[in-house]
């Protein structure tokens, strides 16, 4: 037979071919993201528009910056005319707007040291893979922020310390018995020692000394970070407490808790920080003079407490009734269901709140600047714009602050989300 | 009988009061209280004590006494020989004006935002990410602060519209921008105003009434009617006939540059307008949140479940989507708007005279009475949480999951 007579047969494969141009790659992208509709045509060249006038009106500003200046006119001098910023100030005033005015400036080391410590602290509590040995040093930690910016001797912390430990070895020892029994034991010791301690502290108030800052010379960032993580930090026991209280089924407990959460929650942090400012010396025994900041503390953790005991009954409620019962039917009594059964799975749904609060403590700790304390608001409204050098510097000063809380809240809400998918087991 | 129950009840010892779990609450409550009691007693005796020696008392006279300052932005008659109480009231109807204002704004540009969010275009996307990202990282009183910098120090002030050749205009001739406020036609009444408000009133209760007659029939007959283009008609049609049959009785007074300032027309403050801006763009970004996740908490199911049922997008929206995300979205809603009412307390940084400024700020200053002058503040804030919170809970219920 004949070969095969077809004309034509192609013996090798085509080679591929790429996709149409408008289906692939950048153009895909752009037809599919951008110009799909005409209505998505024109939201991309509005906001190609909106970030074309933000960069056109900011970049002079930034690029024609003065970093070197004493004041506000020399400042106008150098730019003559042009539209530019003057961060001189920033470089200039850079203690206050960090440490406050009244800081002693040769302990700045005392903070920096804090706060490098504070997160070495905070690590084992942040990161569960870190060894949990570290956790021994975040213990001992809050006692040494207060010797660091203080000052004064470290016997003080040092006795509060051991009065602690001694308390709670107290109350390990004595707990096995009755609940109530340990901690009537465990106050008592603890409140030996102090006393004890106290007479010894005072004798020897020049021991390792560092040189004291009385609270109302604190300022400046400082402050704010301060007030945020010591009312953050008393405040979350306190709402777990309150949560619980208005969770149980005694009738004054939770009418207690109940009024107090509500009451807190109803009225603005500036209104409790008017009762710190002016009311609540009133309440303090005649003769006693409680300091300011101590009077913001006591307030802000009220106020962050309430807001915590809220997500925390969140969390509470969230759980299923079969948890509740089950801690019930293993003959588990109150104190050991919740703190072996119910918190730790509470609490895990109520982190990404507890965390949200915190920030929005953070954040508000700006409020004190209005009581006339200078954090680093309050220092910017009050000693330097008041200041002939500075006065009109708002979008370098207000701009900088805006960055450095910027930086805080939206680094700890990240931490937040990476923690809940760390905590995610459900659906492994 | 061979079964006999033990009926035989325990005596109550005093030991079960800390023992027995049936008793040992009362216990417990019982300290618990003695503890409130006693805390409260030792709080009070030390208030009498500081009182005594401080020679002051506890008193609510001053609020009659005339305030003797002035307030500049107010919605009624005011003038600085009013009493106490009248400022104070004043202050608490500008809380109310900010919030008010402030809960429309930040509601549509948190909507808006939060929708815009889940866009399919990238950059609009992005760009709505940056702005709620910035905004919720950074704290409300800073952006106040910023705002009102912006107002005062960009835009122009009143004697830049002086002159012949000026260096600012009018917006339409209606509108004057300047860094002391806003300023905007106002309405003016004649005589028949009167009846030209209640004819768009009635107007507006009869377009709910034919949609309510709509559904009805749409329920029980399955016959739609069209009541887009009534409804319009019925807005526009009466008031506009009403209005021009009884000779336009309604002006709109236009401000006009006399001397340094303007006079006429509606006027609102720099620091209303910054306080309002600064709170609403604030909120706006956490709102913004909240719609994109209620948006996102429905399943995709549910849109092809009733795109399969035939209906049509804008019903899909209506009737499938918005329901279930709703019930997402108000709670935390509610707690936003409370958070605007509270947040306006920080009036007192830019100068607006809200409750916070007049009775928290200068009458406190003015008359010394710290505790009468911050407790009255207190109440005040406080009823209004309660109250909105109350009727947005009866609002919740209402479109609440109805389970069986």
């Amino acid at each position: 037979m004949a070969e095969n007579n077809a004309p034509f047969v192609r013996h090798e494969l085509i080679e591929e071919q790429l996709p149409p141009v408008s289906q692939r790659g950048i153009v895909k992208w752009v037809r599919e993201n951008l110009v799909s509709s005409p209505f998505n045509f024109i939201m991309t060249v509005l906001s190609l528009w909106v970030i074309y006038s933000i960069i056109a009106g900011s970049a002079p500003w930034f690029l024609n910056s003065v970093w070197n200046a004493n004041s506000i006119r020399e400042c106008y001098d150098i730019l003559d005319g042009v539209n530019g910023a003057c961060f001189a100030v920033l470089k200039e005033r850079f203690p206050q707007l960090i440490y406050g005015f009244k800081y002693p400036s040769t302990e700045y080391w005392r903070p920096n040291i804090t706060v490098v410590l504070l997160l070495v602290a905070l690590a084992p509590v942040l990161f569960r893979k870190l060894p949990r040995q570290l956790l021994a040093f975040s213990v001992v930690y809050p006692f040494l922020a207060y010797w660091l910016i203080w000052g004064g001797t470290p016997l003080v912390p040092v006795i509060a310390f051991l009065g602690l430990a001694f308390g709670i070895y107290c109350f390990r020892r004595f707990s096995a018995r009755s609940f109530a029994f340990g901690v009537i034991i465990a106050v008592i010791a603890a409140s030996f020692f102090w006393v004890l301690g106290g007479y010894l502290s005072e004798a020897n108030e020049t021991f390792l000394a560092l040189e004291a800052v009385p609270s109302r010379d604190m300022g400046g960032l400082m402050l704010n970070l301060l007030l945020g993580t010591i009312a953050c930090s008393i405040s979350i026991p306190l709402g777990i407490v309150l949560a619980l209280g208005r969770q149980s089924n005694m009738p004054i407990i939770k009418w207690i808790c109940v009024i107090f959460i509500e009451f807190i929650r109803g009225v603005p942090l500036i209104t409790l920080l008017f009762v710190a400012n002016v009311i609540l010396a009133f309440f303090f025994p005649p003769d006693t003079s409680i300091d300011l900041i101590l009077r913001v503390i006591i307030m802000m953790t009220f106020f962050n407490s309430a807001y915590i005991a809220e997500v925390v009954r969140g969390g509470l409620a969230a759980l299923p009734t079969g948890q509740y019962e089950a801690a019930n039917s293993l003959g588990l009594d109150y104190a050991q269901s919740m703190r072996l059964i119910i918190l730790p799975q509470a609490l895990k749904i109520s982190i990404p709140g507890i965390v949200n609060v915190s920030v929005g403590m953070l954040k508000d700790t700006t409020l004190v600047s209005i009581i006339s304390m200078f954090d680093l608001v309050g220092m910017i409204r009050g000693p330097i714009l008041a200041t002939s050098e500075w006065n009109g510097v708002y979008w370098e000063l207000f701009g900088c602050a805006a960055a450095i809380f910027f930086v805080i809240c939206f680094s700890i809400s990240k931490y937040s989300q990476w923690l809940e998918r760390q905590l995610e087991t459900s659906n492994r | 009988m061979s079964t006999s129950i033990s009926t035989e009840r325990e005596t109550f010892r005093l030991s079960m009061l800390l023992n027995d779990k049936r008793y040992r609450s009362y216990t417990f409550q019982f300290f618990a209280l003695l503890v409130l009691i006693c805390i409260i007693a030792y709080l009070g005796k030390n208030l009498v004590e500081n009182l005594a020696k401080a020679g002051l008392n506890i008193s609510y006279g001053f609020l009659g006494d005339p305030a003797g300052y002035d307030i500049n932005q107010r919605l009624i008659e005011y003038n600085s020989q009013s009493s106490h109480l009248r400022a104070a009231f004043v202050g608490v109807l500008n809380t109310l004006l900010v919030a008010f204002l402030g809960c429309i704004m930040a509601t549509v540009l948190g909507v808006t935002a939060g929708i815009l969010r889940l866009s399919n275009n990238w950059i609009v996307a992005k760009l709505m990410t940056i702005y709620v990202e910035i905004f919720r990282n950074v704290p409300i009183l800073i952006w106040i602060l910023i705002i009102s910098s912006i107002f005062m120090g960009v835009l122009p002030q009143p004697r830049a519209f002086r002159g012949e050749n000026p260096e600012a205009t009018m917006l339409w001739d209606m509108f004057a921008i300047t860094g002391r406020g806003v300023y905007a036609p106002g309405p003016i009444f004649f005589e028949g105003s009167l009846v030209v408000i209640v004819t768009f009133i009635l107007s507006i209760f009869s377009i709910f009434a034919l949609r309510r007659y709509a559904r009805r029939k749409l329920y029980s007959e399955g016959r739609v009617i069209k009541t887009s283009w009534l409804s319009l008609a019925l807005f526009f049609i009466p008031t506009v006939v009403i209005f021009y049959a009884l000779g336009s009785p309604i002006g709109l007074e236009y401000p006009e540059l006399k001397g340094f300032n303007f006079k006429g027309g509606i006027y609102a403050r720099g620091s209303l307008i910054s306080l309002w801006f600064a709170l609403s763009i604030y909120t706006g970004a956490f709102i913004a949140e909240v719609v994109r996740a209620g948006i996102q908490s429905v399943d995709k199911g549910q849109t092809e479940a009733a795109a399969a049922l035939g209906l049509r997008t804008n019903f899909i929206m209506n009737l499938v989507i918005l329901p279930q995300a709703l019930r997402v979205i108000i709670p935390p809603m509610i707690s936003f708007y409370l958070n605007i009412t509270k947040n306006s307390s920080l009036a007192l940084a830019v100068g607006y005279m809200d409750i916070t400024s007049t009775l928290g700020g200068i009458t406190l200053n003015q008359t010394g009475r710290a505790i009468e002058a911050v407790l009255l503040l207190m109440l005040f804030y406080l009823a209004i949480s309660l109250s909105i919170s109350g009727v947005m809970n009866i609002y919740n219920r209402s479109i609440m999951m109805k389970e069986r």
